[in-house]
């Protein structure tokens, strides 16, 4: 799942010369790059592990995302501000007891307040700190940059994942369960592919995970080129 | 290289007492989460009850597992006005299509399924995943031993309805049923 080559390229957060303090432009930049440019799913095509499994329905997609979000922003803030003090040859470590943590904490945190999101997302949790995207934005970004910049990459990054998370499943879920978040969609009066509609099981199946990436990631380029052509 | 060691060695110090800290902050509150599931699952399917059934419940050693350890069954007895009105336990399915399922199962006194709920399963999303369905759940209602092959999958020639492309997960679940019902007269055979 990690792709050292994406991590080691990707060096869009590095800073060239010494930056004021606070600079709204490059704030917004730093939020709207993981929106975008370098949606984690679609475009650096990182954190698919997770991805593919929990997706089968529209309200994984969310609190799967929500959970990765806060352990984002929290590992980014951490690690930078710790940045001057670990050294580069214990970095990885250093990095990855601080993400596990994190984790950690959202895990017993969810499993206290949201026990049925807790359950429906199970072992996908703890496995959030083996989501690349983490150690990504950490080596990538928050290790070189200050923490206000590194809790706005870290929501960026996070609602990007979630954005994905969510599209993702509300095909998989529309098309395979025939509901959204749980709501009949497919069914009744407002039916959309007619009365007679079996809903397409293999969809939240895992090979359904693979399609619906598939098609999405196609569509995100197609949108992509068609912008870069207009330049 | 011995700033390195104490570096990590404190940062990983740190982390452990953070995380005791919010083991201990959260520990009450997700056994109060565990216990209120236990309690929505005997609630769904017994009569209705007023004891403080979980404070009362009975654990039998039914067998013993390939390793020779025990296996245990808690058995809740409800009670309305200190009149028993069901006991309700746990079963495991273990021939579901994809391992376990966990089926929380409700006898009233006369032997007679209660309720059951699913508590947990791995069956195929879409297929044998119905097995959680109310709609399903409610044909095992009043079903007991003495109906013999009647109480099976349509397909063995019984009542219970399977579904198309799912056949394995219900005949499971009325299998353990049936197990339970039989683990029932035996423990409870004097009345209960």
């Amino acid at each position: 799942m990690a792709d050292s080559e994406t991590i080691s390229s990707d060096i869009a957060g590095v800073e060239t010369a010494p930056a004021p303090w606070l600079d709204f432009k490059e704030l917004s930049q730093d939020l709207t790059r993981g929106l975008w440019q370098e949606i984690p799913l679609f475009r650096l095509v990182l954190g698919t592990c997770p991805t593919l499994a929990v997706t089968t329905s529209a309200t994984n997609g969310v609190g799967m995302g929500i959970a990765t979000t806060f352990v984002l922003i929290a590992s980014n803030v951490m690690i930078s501000l710790l940045r001057n003090i670990i050294p580069d040859m214990v970095r990885i470590p250093a990095f990855i007891v601080v993400i596990a943590s994190f984790v950690t904490v959202t895990d017993l945190m969810m499993a206290a307040f949201t026990p049925d999101l807790h359950h429906a997302l199970g072992i996908f949790i703890p496995l959030i700190v083996v989501n690349c995207i983490l150690l990504a934005r950490a080596e990538a970004f928050a290790s070189k940059n200050n923490s206000i910049r590194s809790a706005v990459d870290g929501l960026g990054m996070g609602i990007g994942f979630s954005i994905a998370l969510i599209l993702l499943g509300t095909v998989r879920e529309i098309l395979g369960n025939g509901t959204w978040f749980g709501i009949p969609v497919l069914t009744g009066t407002m039916d959309l592919f007619g009365y007679d509609y079996q809903p397409l099981i293999v969809m939240v199946l895992p090979p359904g995970a693979f399609i619906g990436l598939g098609l999405l990631v196609a569509g995100m380029n197609k949108i992509e080129a068609n912008r870069q052509k207009k330049r | 290289m011995i700033r390195l060691v104490i570096i990590l060695t404190t940062i990983s110090l740190i982390a452990a007492v953070a995380l005791a800290k919010v083991y201990d902050i959260t520990k009450v509150r997700i056994a109060e989460q565990e216990r209120i599931k236990t309690m929505n699952g005997l609630k769904a399917v017994l009569p209705p009850f007023n004891n403080d059934i979980d404070k009362n419940a009975k654990e039998v050693v039914v067998g013993q597992d390939k390793k020779g350890r025990d296996i245990k069954i808690k058995f809740y007895t409800g009670k309305m006005d200190e009149k028993p009105v069901g006991v309700a336990f746990e079963m495991i399915a273990p021939d579901g299509y994809a391992g376990d399922i966990d089926i929380l199962m409700g006898v009233s006194p006369g032997g007679k399924v209660s309720g059951i709920e699913i508590i947990s399963h791995k069956e195929t999303p879409g297929l044998g995943s119905k097995i959680s369905q109310d709609k399903w759940k409610e044909k095992f209602k009043g079903r007991s031993l003495e109906e013999g092959s009647k109480f099976a999958v349509k397909k063995d020639g019984g009542v219970i309805d399977q579904f198309s492309g799912a056949t394995i997960s219900p005949r499971a679940v009325v299998g353990a049923v049936k197990k339970g019902l039989e683990l029932y007269k035996k423990e409870f055979s004097n009345g209960g």
